[in-house]
């Protein structure tokens, strides 16, 4: 691959990412829209969050000013492109940083000082998957606010009365939904992950937010989990931004992993209405050849 | 319901109408604030200019340089709860006319509200183009060693959209979508999900 042309790629990838929220979320809010009261809080709020997802597009501006913590995972055949892929990742943030596409998102807790470009100890975090296939890039820019009401449960949990069974796991994700209100900006999607260990766990929740809202979920029992506690946590009145109404969450995408016998965490990922997530396929020279 | 038009920095009075539900139109100058600089604040740091009166903005702004000047790029509000624990102590020390920011504060905020004669106001969170649209100009900028996003931001308003979600009386629409979703909730867990999925 071209040095050149991957940054060029990369720029582009994360660029539209921070500035162009994802068709299906844009239905999904149009949707809600229609569906809150006439001249309530909630419509009115999901209208400005429309309008304001248009202008950030139009303008080319980040649909939020925490343009969040930068995930990336990058799928392919295991040469050196990867490295390639990984240089071009950090240089083309420190670029859309300069330009005001993403803010200055980086601290080191040790100083207190902001690194200023974006770059850091761990930052961005890039995973890389080995795949015998065409090379995919996927970005997630995940917000603060949304990444501090994600949290993981182990069952049992006496405090809800959750049991080791998927009741137990719709009662921790109502918790988590009731908990964010006031926090991550509604309407939410989670992404969640049942079994795995504490680290895989919530990396395989954000993983789910790379889903689309209208997909099937392979499992079947997890599908219907899905619908249950999307209806639930509609009718708890939270409503968009937690001010009333009837739009509390877009989505609930649940992905599960083996467990330890002596585990059982339910972990939920938290997005806010904003999505900032993209993946495109790239061909032998770098450049994007598909959107995915 | 009807628009009012407010200024910042507001004036006592005017501070003391507002009502939660009211939706207002802010103009004038707003002064962003947000972890960096309430801990500081609130650990014995003086604030370089006068807050009485003004809009307290919870926010973390993308601005970047243009040749000599400042220019704002997104500037939607950041969750206020963070600052629960200094909010109070910092509106009795400096008596800002409104925080603004998304999501609500604590009774401890809401309490200083009342005692002080101050309000809360609420944007919607990730709005950032759409509220950039009214902020005029960067008229100053202090702190900035806490970086770009954390740093006090001066900054100029015009009818910038922003609806009373806690006020002087003690009233809190949070508190109360809060304690009816909390009924809901007990609800749901009452109900188990094997049985209802299969009815």
């Amino acid at each position: 691959m071209e040095k050149s042309v991957l940054l060029s790629s990369l720029q582009n990838i994360i660029e539209k990412a921070s500035t162009v929220l994802p068709e299906d979320i844009r239905r999904a809010l149009e949707k809600s829209f229609t569906e809150e009261r006439e001249a309530s809080v909630a419509k009115d709020t999901l209208g400005m969050i429309i309008e304001s997802a248009v202008c950030s597009k139009e303008s080319t501006r980040p649909i939020c000013q925490d343009t969040g913590s930068i995930l990336a995972i990058i799928k392919s055949r295991p040469d050196e492109s990867i490295i390639l892929i990984e240089e071009a990742i950090h240089e083309a943030v420190k670029i859309l940083t300069r330009n005001g596409i993403l803010r200055q998102n980086c601290v080191d807790p040790v100083t207190g000082q902001n690194t200023g470009d974006n770059t850091g100890k761990h930052v961005p975090q890039i995973h890389f998957v080995p795949i015998d296939g065409p090379t995919t890039v996927s970005v997630m820019l995940k917000g603060g606010g949304s990444e501090n009401v994600s949290t993981q449960y182990s069952l049992p949990d006496s405090s809800l009365e959750a049991g080791r069974d998927l009741d137990g796991v719709r009662k921790c994700i109502l918790d988590a939904v009731f908990k964010a209100q006031g926090k991550g900006c509604s309407p939410g999607i989670l992404g969640v992950c049942v079994g795995g260990d504490r680290a895989s766990g919530y990396l395989l929740a954000k993983e789910m937010l790379f889903r689309r809202l209208d997909d099937e979920n392979p499992c079947k029992i997890l599908g219907k989990l899905e619908e249950t506690v999307m209806e639930q946590a509609n009718s708890l009145g939270i409503g968009p931004m937690g001010l009333g109404g009837r739009t509390t969450l877009l989505g609930v995408k649940i992905g599960n992993a083996g467990r330890h016998p002596a585990s059982f965490f339910v972990t939920v990922s938290y997005s806010c209405w904003a999505v900032r997530r993209i993946s495109a396929e790239l061909d032998s020279e770098g450049r994007i050849s598909e959107w995915l | 319901m009807a628009l009012r038009q407010i200024s910042s920095p507001l004036s006592p009075e005017t501070a003391r109408s507002l009502k939660t539900g009211d939706r207002v139109l802010v103009s004038g100058r707003i002064v962003t604030a947000r972890d960096q600089v309430h801990k500081y604040l609130a650990s014995g740091g003086k604030s370089p200019i006068d807050l009485s009166g003004t809009i307290l903005y919870h926010c973390g702004p993308v601005v970047i340089r243009e040749d000599s000047s400042w220019r704002v790029i997104a500037a939607g509000p950041t969750t206020s709860m963070r600052e629960e624990p200094y909010e109070a102590g910092l509106i009795r020390t400096y008596h800002p006319g409104a925080i603004m920011g998304k999501g609500g504060m604590g009774q401890n905020t809401l309490k200083a509200l009342k005692e002080e004669g101050c309000v809360y106001l609420h944007l919607t969170g990730g709005a950032a183009s759409y509220i950039a649209r009214s902020i005029e100009s960067v008229e100053e900028v202090h702190l900035l060693e806490f970086g770009q996003p954390e740093a006090m931001w001066v900054l100029k308003v015009s009818n910038l959209p922003a609806l009373v979600t806690m006020d002087s009386f003690g009233n809190s629409l949070h508190a109360d979508v809060e304690s009816n979703s909390l009924q809901i909730l007990k609800e749901l867990l009452k109900t188990p999900f094997h049985r209802k999925s299969h009815s």
